[in-house]
């Protein structure tokens, strides 16, 4: 293995970035107790039943993307281990909802944690500003140590260069150290991944990352005690703490893996430590992100004055402390690794893609339409009026960043859902829309009329494999979001 | 332009109903052949006398061969109907029309559910290709919304909604009771429809239609004919459809207290029968309770009490069988169940019963001299329904 690192001047590096973790937590303490082993300390995040890795990283580049209005990416890359669909394009459903031009490739990289890695690497050499989403969400067999050190998330890095907006972080270059080793491997498909001997995997990583380190720091010409904030993402726990310790940083420079209170979130990981240092990173300050996947990947960036005025729209930390527990059984049933009796209601049917497509700046987009003349919104949106019988005389109306209030609600314990009841309220959006639409992220004796609530993309369910993405609303809860609420 | 009606051109000569219940040893061949047989019978016709059929039907069959195919009809036309819940409303009203227009002499509407072969309880709709973002609750949530929204703007405790909620399914169940047709025949006491567990809002199972398997029929001619065929016929004074544009999901000014399309359905139906205090006027009605909340609403809609007394009304016992006007005599979807194509001709079914004096005497309503029954039936959801009325009466004029 011999490795070269790159030092780099074009100026190019992290115009935006933003988290998404989702809403419920398991608590690693009640697996034990069910599976007979497994679990630990602490807390993982939990996708919910209606998230898949698509969906989560729609919501993290929505974050991203309401904290840099100025820039409209031009490429969309999407990292994931467990995509949603094979054999077909994932970024494509996350472009729809995002409602990027056509002429915006996206495209997938899935299959390993180093994916995240290698499409960060590509924006930051490429050209234009390229959005890079990492999602993932993290299984292993009941008890085993997947399951309790995974979690789920997604994270999205806006890369580009001055010419896009203005840089939050500049990429100073950095190195890779690319190495084949089979120290943990799943055949797709399957919920457990298995491993070799770990120490056999942490030699590995140690020697690949201390490699990877060095060529990054003698390639931009920094110490290891000029480097400010260093975070390291790997799925090899012993690795990732290993490496840590030998970096030569400072004391208090490396950061918090999130192994305690989110896991490991895969795919998500680099993205996601990235955000939560840049989130408390001053001006002028040198970060260095490690990424161990099948060998190590190293980048070296230092945070602008233009740091200073962004604002995330949620920070890591405050989606951190906004989750809410949820019970292991139902864990377990939302993996699909303990299957419970379904509703004895007839499943929905599958989607019909040609419908798909006509509708698609409704379905993915939550686009409606506003009557010139009335000034009446449709949601969804209608040809002719419902006041005045207007035809075609209608504008869009886009929905999604637009808060609502619950009018009313019912809790429905008869409708087909993959986890009931099921929790539908009348909402009034801000923008004179009125849409009947299903509640998410919340117990169904938590709603109440004036409750002020926000779209969520998701996906309802799955027929024939087709999965049906739509939105839902949930609750706004962060403070930022509240504050505009 | 206008809706004129055809009041007093067409009368109904004889109806048939089959007992609304699961009749697991019966198909939809089987329901439409005991209902017509016993129409036919009524009326004094054969199959070879009525020259068209309207068939209503929301999911059991396709097409006019539904119902020629088990009564072997031959060269006869035959249309199937189809509008939600108001189907079987909306075959006698094309039956109807098509005698009043000179088409024909006779006609027949049949109305036929059956929905107890499909394996799963309650009503489930076939589904449509779509794009995947039409709602997917029940129709006992969409209708549950109504109680809080109702209970808010009149000023009504959670308490007293229940308690006008139990009212009003105790006192369909009471009458339904009394219906030898009807699919409950229990009488439930309000308290226990209150304690039931909630299964869509503030509903629970008490406050839902029962199910059922069932049809109905009825046979229709010239006014001017009835008396060939009937020595008491019931003569249509009033057909009003409305078909709502949906507009109700989406408009932030509805408010869930009133169903707009019946509204407007009732000042056409009123108009065409000359009808304009429906409380002193009519001596019954036969109305789409699906839910409890839907009969309450209705009361509102219908002009049967001002808007945000019916509750009041409903407590007081003012629709009750012995009330100031008996709502659903026969029971009502509540307590006779809803076989779906069937219903609307079911409600004049109890019509054909009591204003003929038919019914039988332990749930025959007060014979104070009035001479109109109302019948509503409405297919759809709040903000998103088709609504339909007839009225019906027996004498002329």
């Amino acid at each position: 293995m011999t490795t070269d690192g790159t030092a780099v001047s074009t100026g190019r590096g992290i115009l935006g970035y933003g988290a998404y973790l989702p809403y419920r937590r398991l608590d690693r303490k009640t697996i034990a107790a069910v599976a007979g082993t497994g679990g630990g300390k602490g807390t993982r995040t939990v996708a919910s039943f209606d998230e898949d890795t698509t969906t989560l990283g729609v919501e993290a580049a929505r974050n991203t993307l309401r904290a840099t209005p100025g820039v409209r990416p031009r490429a969309l890359l999407f990292a994931t281990v467990a995509p949603a669909y094979a054999d077909r394009t994932n970024a494509t459903a996350m472009h729809a909802a995002l409602r990027l031009d056509g002429s915006v490739p996206a495209m997938d990289a899935t299959g390993s944690v180093r994916s995240a890695a290698g499409l960060l690497r590509l924006a930051l050499d490429g050209a234009g500003a390229a959005l890079v989403v990492g999602a993932d969400i993290r299984v292993g067999l009941p008890g085993s140590g997947d399951e309790a050190a995974g979690g789920d998330g997604a994270a999205a890095l806006l890369v580009g260069g001055p010419a896009e907006g203005p840089v939050l972080a500049e990429y100073l270059g950095g190195a890779s150290a690319t190495a084949e080793f089979v120290d943990r491997w799943r055949t797709p498909g399957e919920v457990r991944s298995k491993l070799w001997e770990e120490k056999f995997g942490e030699n590995n990583y140690l020697a690949a990352g201390r490699q990877a380190w060095t060529d990054a720091l003698k390639a931009t010409g920094l110490t290891a005690d000029q480097v400010d904030h260093a975070v390291i993402a790997g799925l090899h726990g012993r690795a990732v703490a290993g490496l840590g310790r030998r970096l030569g940083v400072r004391e208090g420079v490396l950061g918090d893996d999130l192994a305690g209170s989110v896991g490991n979130t895969g795919a998500a990981h680099p993205g996601l430590l990235l955000s939560a240092t840049l989130d408390n990173a001053e001006p002028g300050r040198v970060l260095a992100l490690v990424v161990l996947s099948d060998g190590a990947e190293v980048f070296l960036f230092r945070t602008t004055d233009a740091l200073a005025a962004y604002r995330p729209t949620r920070t890591v930390a405050e989606q951190i402390a906004g989750g809410a527990p949820l019970p292991y059984g139902k864990y377990l049933a939302w993996r699909g690794l303990l299957p419970v009796e379904p509703p004895r209601r007839p499943e929905p049917a599958r989607t019909s893609s040609s419908a798909a497509v006509r509708s698609v700046e409704w379905k993915y987009g939550f686009v409606g339409s506003r009557d010139r003349e009335s000034g009446a919104v449709h949601l969804p949106p209608q040809r002719v009026s419902m006041t005045g019988g207007n035809v075609d005389d209608m504008e869009p109306v886009p929905t999604a960043d637009v808060l609502g209030t619950v009018k009313t609600f019912t809790v429905d314990r008869m409708a087909y859902s993959p986890s009931p009841p099921v929790v539908f309220a009348v909402v009034d959006f801000d923008n004179g829309g009125r849409l009947p639409i299903e509640l998410t992220d919340m117990d169904a004796t938590e709603v109440a009329i004036g409750d002020r609530v926000e779209p969520t993309f998701r996906r309802l369910g799955t027929a024939d494999g087709i999965h049906n993405y739509f939105w839902k609303a949930r609750p706004v809860r962060t403070a930022r979001a509240a504050e505009e609420a | 332009m206008g809706s004129h009606g055809i009041k007093d051109r067409v009368a109904i000569i004889g109806m048939g109903c089959t007992p609304f219940v699961e009749h697991w040893d019966r198909g939809t061949d089987d329901l439409l052949i005991e209902a017509t047989t016993e129409a036919f019978a009524n009326a004094g016709v054969d199959k070879e006398q009525v020259d068209a059929y309207w068939l209503g039907t929301a999911q059991s069959g396709m097409s006019g061969l539904t119902l020629a195919k088990p009564l072997q009809l031959q060269g006869k036309p035959v249309t199937r109907v189809e509008n939600m819940c108001a189907t079987g409303s909306d075959a006698l009203r094309q039956a109807a029309y098509a005698v009043a227009s000179g088409a024909y002499d006779v006609a027949m509407a049949v109305g036929v559910e059956k929905v107890k072969d499909g394996g799963f309880q309650g009503l489930n709709a076939f589904p449509i290709p779509g794009d995947g973002t039409a709602r997917t609750l029940t129709a006992a949530a969409m209708f549950s919304m109504v109680v809080p929204a109702y209970g808010d703007k009149y000023g009504v405790s959670e308490a007293e909604m229940r308690d006008v909620l139990s009212h009003i399914a105790a006192k369909n169940h009471y009458n339904g009771a009394r219906n030898p047709r009807a699919q409950f025949r229990k009488e439930i006491a309000p308290e226990k429809i209150s304690a039931m567990p909630k299964l869509a809002g503030q509903l629970g199972v008490f406050d839902c239609a029962g199910v059922a398997d069932g049809a109905a029929a009825a046979i229709v001619v010239r006014a001017e004919d009835a008396h060939l065929y009937t020595d008491k016929p019931l003569y249509i004074k009033a057909l009003s459809l409305v078909a709502g544009n949906g507009s109700g999901v989406i408009d932030p000014e509805y408010d869930y207290t009133t169903f707009r399309e019946i509204a407007a359905c009732a000042e056409d139906a009123y108009r065409q029968a000359g009808v304009r205090n429906p409380r002193e006027e009519l001596a019954m009605a036969e109305v789409h309770d699906c839910f409890t909340p839907t009969e309450l609403v209705l009361m509102e809609d219908l002009r049967f009490a001002d808007r945000g007394t019916a509750w009041k009304d409903v407590l007081a016992g003012a629709f009750d069988l012995n009330g100031r006007l008996p709502v659903n005599p026969d029971g009502g979807l509540k307590s006779f169940g809803h076989p779906v194509g069937a219903s609307g001709l079911r409600m004049m079914f109890e019509a054909w019963l009591q204003l003929r004096d038919e019914a039988p005497a332990d749930r025959r309503i007060p014979a104070d001299g009035r001479k109109l029954a109302l019948t509503h039936n409405l297919g759809g959801y709040p903000g998103d329904m088709v609504s339909f009325i007839s009225i019906l009466g027996n004498e002329l004029g």
